[in-house]
């Protein structure tokens, strides 16, 4: 086992890149002003906060007053939805979103839903890819919001957006993206994409945690969720979390910078991953598209006979690290909601793993990592009542 | 979220597999609940003599498989029909809360090889 446990975990979270580590740091000490203070520290965190608005901004191509800093991926979706929906109830109370969306889209639909707002899930098709004329079929007269993920979490699929917004502002509805697993991946221009709102994380891209941000295309009012003080052009209430912004401004300018470079090496990973697994581990389903249009990070595996949690944690016990779209591992009986959208059945969806790597991983942990999940998947099969070896093969 | 005991019976169980012409068997669960366990029993003058399992399912469920069938070999029938999943957890020194469902399996299916091998005996008889 090489010593320290691999991380294939990189949708989940990443480490913060040396850059934007030494930029937040002076940010906790020295300069710790509260950017709401009249007086010299306050006149230097908004220095600070400004200029991290205006490195986002300009590379997602829009203003600086369009950005609004949160506390991350849930706040940002959150905020999209519940202000759109609040913002134009007497428009409506209709609701459009895709089925493989996060759980902060999610359950917030559903609570909005006990509010009294309707809800309609988008199909998507056996990769994950969102059924355009579906969705055209399903917008009335009293929809007022339409949301999809820009790329999914799960199974990595890249939906077009594009599309999907001018879908909806042929009809006059408000579109938002869900940009947290694409922003500093893929190449974001949101006056290309059309879309009237973004939502981002920071740590999902080598920034610190608990820091985000919403993209609101000026002129669109949508209401405030987080109120208190004049924060954020007096749009979300709450002091600025000034060395989480400076971080992540800063990572996602290394992001935008080494875009075309980290999107050809963990590509490269991905494939070889991918093809390793689909040539070696007998009856293995790859989830979400072959490699066009799939996040360059993402290998989702369902394998059959076994489920998530298990091949997990024989993973982790040979120092690897990945996620299990099973539900045991999350503390709930259902399996992935993404994988049963996608039309997988449930024991599949139950044996699900993703592994998503990051620019520090190696050719040499992929390979070593393959063969770990050959013996763990063998060691288990072995165990499962479902696994009968003589009668599969007999019937291969 | 697993204590050390249960990683290292889920990283070495004992008694995988499946006793060939069993003197009762029992098959709980289902692939759409995700976890499916099989136990099959020999026995002879109501002393289980050996005990094996297969299971489809999380950590949890292959370890509280490995345990509750080492708990069970060499008990009598009506011994073994009084192992509950709380002594499996016990013995495997807790279970976090929403994995007690898979606890509950192991018991369940040992009652059931044991029903089976009851009633296969009243065939017999």
């Amino acid at each position: 086992m090489l010593k320290k446990p691999i991380y294939f975990d990189h949708a989940a979270t990443t480490p913060v890149c040396e850059e934007a580590f030494m930029k937040m740091k002076p940010y906790f000490t020295d300069i710790f002003g509260n950017p709401n203070s009249q007086h010299a520290y306050g006149r230097e965190a908004v220095k600070a906060v400004d200029e991290a608005r205006d490195t986002i901004a300009a590379i997602i191509n829009c203003k600086p007053n369009e950005l609004y800093f949160t506390s991350g991926g849930t706040e940002s979706d959150n905020w999209a939805l519940r202000g759109a929906a609040s913002a134009f109830k007497n428009k409506g109370r209709h609701i459009i979103i895709s089925p493989i969306e996060h759980a902060a889209m999610i359950t917030t639909a559903h609570v909005l839903e006990k509010e009294g707002y309707e809800i309609s899930f988008m199909k998507v098709d056996g990769e994950g890819f969102v059924d355009l004329e579906h969705l055209k079929s399903i917008i009335r007269s009293d929809t007022i919001f339409i949301g999809c993920m820009l790329a999914n979490n799960e199974v990595g699929t890249i939906e077009p957006i594009k599309e999907i917004a001018a879908i909806a502002h042929e009809r006059g509805v408000v579109c938002f993206a869900d940009a947290v697993q694409a922003a500093g991946v893929l190449k974001i221009d949101v006056k290309d994409l059309g879309v009237d709102m973004l939502s981002m994380s920071s740590h999902k891209i080598y920034g610190p945690k608990g820091v985000g941000a919403l993209y609101i295309r000026n002129g669109l009012l949508i209401d405030s969720i987080q109120t208190g003080g004049h924060q954020e052009r007096m749009k979300r209430g709450g002091t600025t979390n000034v060395p989480g912004v400076v971080g992540f401004a800063e990572a996602f300018r290394i992001a935008a910078r080494d875009l075309d470079k980290n999107f050809e090496y963990v590509s490269m990973l991905r494939d070889r991953f991918i093809d390793r697994v689909l040539k070696e581990v007998p009856f293995v389903k790859l989830n979400g598209p072959a490699k066009e249009n799939r996040l360059p990070a993402n290998a989702d595996f369902s394998f059959r006979y076994i489920e998530g949690e298990s091949i997990l944690f024989s993973l982790d016990l040979a120092g690897i690290a990945v996620s299990s779209g099973s539900a045991c591992s999350s503390g709930s009986l259902e399996p992935s909601h993404v994988l049963l959208a996608m039309g997988l059945p449930e024991g599949l969806a139950h044996g699900s793993i993703r592994f998503s790597f990051g620019k520090h991983n190696t050719v040499e942990e992929i390979d070593y990592a393959v063969d770990v999940l050959k013996g763990a998947v063998e060691r288990l099969r072995e165990m499962s009542p479902l696994f009968n070896k003589k009668e599969i093969l007999k019937n291969v | 979220m697993y204590n050390e005991k249960v990683m290292d019976v889920f990283k070495n169980p004992k008694n995988v597999g499946e006793i060939e012409n069993p003197d009762g068997i029992g098959t709980v669960g289902n692939e759409v609940c995700g976890d499916i366990m099989q136990i099959s029993l020999r026995i002879k003058n109501d002393v289980i003599e050996d005990a094996k399992f297969k299971t489809f399912g999380c950590a949890a469920a292959i370890a509280t498989s490995s345990t509750a069938t080492e708990m069970i070999k060499g008990m009598t029938v009506d011994e073994a029909l009084k192992v509950t999943n709380k002594l499996v957890i016990e013995k495997l020194g807790g279970l976090p809360p929403q994995k007690i469902h898979c606890s509950v399996l192991a018991e369940e299916a040992i009652k059931k090889a044991i029903d089976d091998y009851r009633a296969k005996q009243a065939a017999k008889a």
